[in-house]
Parts: structure tokens; C-alpha cells; sequence
């Protein structure tokens, strides 16, 4: 397949797009990530939320 | 299970976690079929091999509007039944939006200047949806400004509804004023101009970036009810830190 005279355009704007998909999927991932280690740090610490503990039984 | 037990953020949560793995799985799934067809189709006889670009820059320009029409919906979810899983639809949505949105300059501009012999010109098409850009980005500095999550929501509520006059500002602007960028050609009275070789390959990428937007979507509304937990918690840890 060619892209002809402005290859590098359609390359750039495909790179674009993948750059700006990952990062929303790394945005999601970390952030859930960090979530997750605060919140199993409260836990550990003995807090809780009334509806993790109904979750939980 | 009904459409009310859905509106608890415990059960939602619980749900996106069972729906999670079946739509990545999917949009992988149309994300290959998608990409497949892209390649594979034919140049246009007048842009040659640019006419590619239209297969990102469609549906990105697509998902920047939904976005902000999935939040003006949560906002009355929040104004009229100060919902709180419509607050968390809305602010998981927002930096979604904004992604898509900014794709759509991004492409359209390395489309344009091939094309146009520019990168941007401040025709009506262009600038609404620079302003929309520009509007995602005040909404992200909002939410990130209050903190009290429900009065944000309320506060963000009231400008994405007055915001969303841009919409059909940007659906009509190549109708309602002379402009570079071309007509619609998709979402017309008596269909679609595109030929099929190119109009099938732009359906499936429409699908997978869709399938797409609803899979991060929902992650991000699972982190964001985890994080309103975690601010609970937070506050019931200063408290108990405080003492009586």
C-alpha cells in the first residue's frame, strides 16, 4: 500500500491518535491503581464505608 | 435487576466490573476489523491516500459531541434528581470528551494542510469546535477547583447545559455560514454522499472508537465512585485523627 504524496501526514495524524488513546488507557489504569493502594491502605487501618462492609459480607 | 437498583454506585460498580472484560474484549475485537477495512480501502479519486485521515478524524470529531451530550444529560440527572451517578457520568466523561475532541483538531488540521494548503483557518466549523475544546477544558478546571463534589457537580451542571448550544452550532455551521470545511456528508437528509468502498471502512472505525469511548467511560466511572469512597474515608480518618 502507498500513501503517496503525504505519507507523513496520515502517519502523523494515525500517531496522533494512538498517542492521545493511550494515553487515556494509562490515565485509566493508574489512576485506578492509585485508587485501589489508598483505599486498601485505609482498610488496613480499620475505616471502612458502611456499603464496602455490606459489599464485604 | 431493575433500572433503579442500577442508580446505587455500590451495584453500578459491581455491574461495570462484570461488563468491563466483555467490552474491551469487544472493542479489540472492532478496533481489528476497523483498522482492516481502513487499510485496505481505497484512495479518493480527488484526496488520494489523505482521505485515511477521515477514518480517525470522523469518529474522534463524533465522540468530542457525544461526550458533551452524554454530560448535558447527566446534568439534568444531577440539577433535577441531584443524582449522584449522574454527577460521576458526568466528570468521568468530561476528560474523555476533551481526549476526543483534541484528536479531532489534531487530524484535522495534519488533513487541512494537505488539502487546504493550511492547518487551521478560523472558518465556523473550526472554531466551534476549538471552543468546545476550550469549553472541556474549563469544566476539567472546575471540577478540579470545588471541592465538594455534589456543589461542583451543580456548578459544572449548569455550564455544560449552556454549553451544549454549541452543538448544533458546530452540526450546522457548514450550513449557516460559508466555510472551508466541507458539508455534511454522513448525517444528511437523503443519506450518506460517501461512496460504500470508503463508507464501510468509516462505519467500522465509528463502531470501534464508540465501543471504545463506552469502554473507558465506564472504567472511568468505577474509578471515580472508588475515589468518592476514598474521600469518605479520608474524612472519617481526619475525623477520628481530630479526636472528640
Amino acid at each position: 500500500m502507498s500513501l503517496g504524496p503525504h505519507a507523513a501526514f496520515i502517519i502523523a495524524a494515525y500517531a496522533a491518535a494512538a498517542a492521545i488513546v493511550a494515553a487515556l488507557v494509562l490515565w485509566v489504569m493508574l489512576d485506578r491503581r492509585a485508587l485501589m493502594r489508598t483505599l486498601a491502605a485505609l482498610e488496613a487501618q480499620g475505616f471502612a464505608r458502611r456499603s464496602g462492609r455490606e459489599e464485604r459480607s | 435487576m431493575t433500572l433503579i437498583d442500577l442508580a446505587n454506585p455500590s451495584r453500578f460498580r459491581a455491574l461495570a466490573e462484570r461488563a468491563l472484560p466483555w467490552l474491551v474484549a469487544a472493542t479489540v475485537l472492532a478496533f481489528a476489523v476497523g483498522v482492516e477495512q481502513a487499510y485496505f480501502a481505497p484512495d479518493d479519486y480527488q484526496q488520494g491516500a489523505t482521505v485515511k485521515i477521515m477514518f480517525i478524524h470522523v469518529p474522534a470529531a463524533w465522540l468530542g459531541i457525544f461526550a458533551w451530550m452524554l454530560m448535558s444529560v447527566a446534568g439534568i440527572g444531577t440539577l433535577v434528581w441531584r443524582h449522584p451517578l449522574a454527577d460521576v457520568a458526568a466528570k468521568a466523561a468530561a476528560p474523555i470528551g476533551a481526549a476526543f475532541t483534541l484528536m479531532c483538531l489534531i487530524t484535522g488540521s495534519l488533513w487541512g494542510r494537505p488539502m487546504w494548503g493550511t492547518y487551521w483557518v478560523w472558518d465556523a466549523r473550526l472554531t466551534s469546535v476549538l471552543v468546545l475544546f476550550l469549553m472541556y477544558l474549563g469544566v476539567l478546571a472546575l471540577w478540579r477547583t470545588i471541592e465538594e463534589p455534589a456543589r461542583a457537580a451543580r456548578v459544572v451542571a449548569v455550564l455544560t447545559l449552556v454549553g451544549a448550544i454549541n452543538i448544533p452550532i458546530i452540526k450546522f455551521s457548514v450550513d449557516w455560514w460559508n466555510t472551508l470545511h466541507q458539508g455534511a456528508s454522513l448525517l444528511r437528509l437523503g443519506g450518506p454522499t460517501i461512496d460504500p468502498t470508503i463508507l464501510v471502512p468509516l462505519l467500522a472505525m465509528l463502531i470501534a472508537f464508540t465501543l471504545l469511548f463506552l469502554t473507558l467511560h465506564l472504567a472511568a466511572m468505577r474509578n471515580e465512585i472508588m475515589r468518592r469512597r476514598v474521600r469518605t474515608m479520608l474524612m472519617m480518618q481526619a475525623d477520628a485523627t481530630a479526636g472528640p
